[in-house]
């Protein structure tokens, strides 16, 4: 096991580094507090899961596909990515190259009372997503180092996948939008314009 | 004990049915009973198709080809529909249109016993999930009850699921 290294990195500075820099990319979050965080960024081409743990990373996946020329982030936490190993297969094997997955990583499960992910036991999600043919895989530890990755996740040829290790910080709710078919239909109205409701 | 000795035309059919909806994705987890419509896609430029581990992960894919603009189907067995209870949460809670083609086994003539248990509860599982459920045993019906199913998908916003009974893939006779 390679030698843990100590996160200084805050979770929303985390992602407010990454979404900073957005442009017209499509951002899909995981259920949880990634998608209470990206909740205080919020934007229309934002769509948040609320439930079906798993499902971020092939949601990002359909929608790459749908839309080769946009760049897709799908930003989740490890306890989400854990519970869909499987879909790193798909994603790995499919490789689109517009897709990029960023694992915001507590190594634990912070919305049911902080048990540890398996990631807090070395399991290590980027060398996952590299063994299973993504382009490009890191693990960062600090606002420094998370920087120079923002580039690559807009631009790099993907799939790309980038574990964030994230200290355990917790932040209170703060995204009223919940209801899903709104979610959906904002989302696709802003992206598709009035063939959203062909 | 193939339920037709002439080759089967109903994969063509649904095939058709794809193409006159304008299906842009296509996943599954691989069923013998849908080897020539597969490949079908697989051979089609307009459609990506996409192979998956486990058949949630193809809920999970189409209701973001959806967000992006593409109508998508997913095809599987019986045996892995019970794996999608979770994802169809989120078909149900943002009423993503979903058209699911799963070809039955545990259902008629099955010899495997291990088959049964999810054959027989499928469309129960799936109408409780929040799908409407559709049964073809006539392989001539089965094009025009896909295509049915997928302008309600579409049109109406509903995940419909065909059932594409063991009649019309036929059965191993183990008798002897």
């Amino acid at each position: 096991m390679a030698k843990r290294q100590k996160s200084t990195l805050d979770r929303r500075d985390a992602l407010r580094a990454i979404l900073a820099k957005r442009g017209d990319a499509l951002l899909v979050t995981g259920l949880g507090s990634t998608c209470y965080d990206a909740g205080t960024m919020d934007h229309p081409n934002t769509f948040y899961l609320w439930g079906g743990m798993g499902a971020a990373a092939m949601v990002g996946l359909g929608l790459a596909l749908a839309q080769p020329t946009r760049r897709v982030i799908v930003a989740t936490g490890d306890g989400e990515m854990l519970m869909a190993l499987g879909s790193l297969a798909t994603i790995g094997a499919d490789r689109p190259r517009n897709l990029a997955i960023v694992v915001m990583d507590n190594e634990l499960y912070s919305e049911t009372g902080m048990q540890p992910t398996h990631t807090s036991r070395g399991v290590d999600l980027a060398a996952m997503a590299k063994a299973a043919g993504f382009a490009r895989t890191g693990t960062v530890h600090n606002l420094k180092q998370l920087s120079a990755w923002v580039p690559p996740l807009y631009k790099t040829p993907g799939p790309v996948f980038l574990v964030a290790k994230i200290t355990s910080q917790r932040y209170p709710m703060s995204i009223r939008l919940r209801d899903g078919t709104a979610i959906k239909n904002r989302f696709r109205e802003a992206l598709l314009g009035s063939k959203a409701f062909d | 004990m193939k339920a037709d000795k002439k080759p089967a035309t109903w994969p063509h059919d649904i095939y058709q049915a794809f193409k006159r909806t304008g299906i842009r994705q296509v996943a599954y987890v691989p069923d013998a009973g849908h080897t020539q419509l597969i490949q079908s896609c697989h051979g089609d430029h307009e459609m990506k198709t996409v192979s998956l581990t486990t058949e949630e992960e193809g809920v999970a894919m189409l209701a973001g080809g959806w967000l992006g603009g593409d109508r998508g189907a997913l095809l599987m067995q019986s045996s892995g529909a019970g794996n999608c209870i979770n994802m169809l949460g989120i078909i149900q809670e943002c009423r993503f249109p979903l058209l699911m083609l799963v070809t039955m086994r545990g259902e008629w003539g099955e010899f495997n016993p291990w088959q049964l248990p999810m054959g027989q509860s499928t469309h129960d599982i799936l109408g409780r999930a929040g799908m409407a459920v559709q049964h073809v045993d006539d392989a001539a019906r089965v094009g025009e009850t896909v295509f049915a199913a997928a302008q309600m998908a579409f049109s109406a916003y509903r995940a419909v699921a065909v059932l594409i009974g063991q009649r019309v893939i036929g059965f191993k006779d183990w008798s002897k």
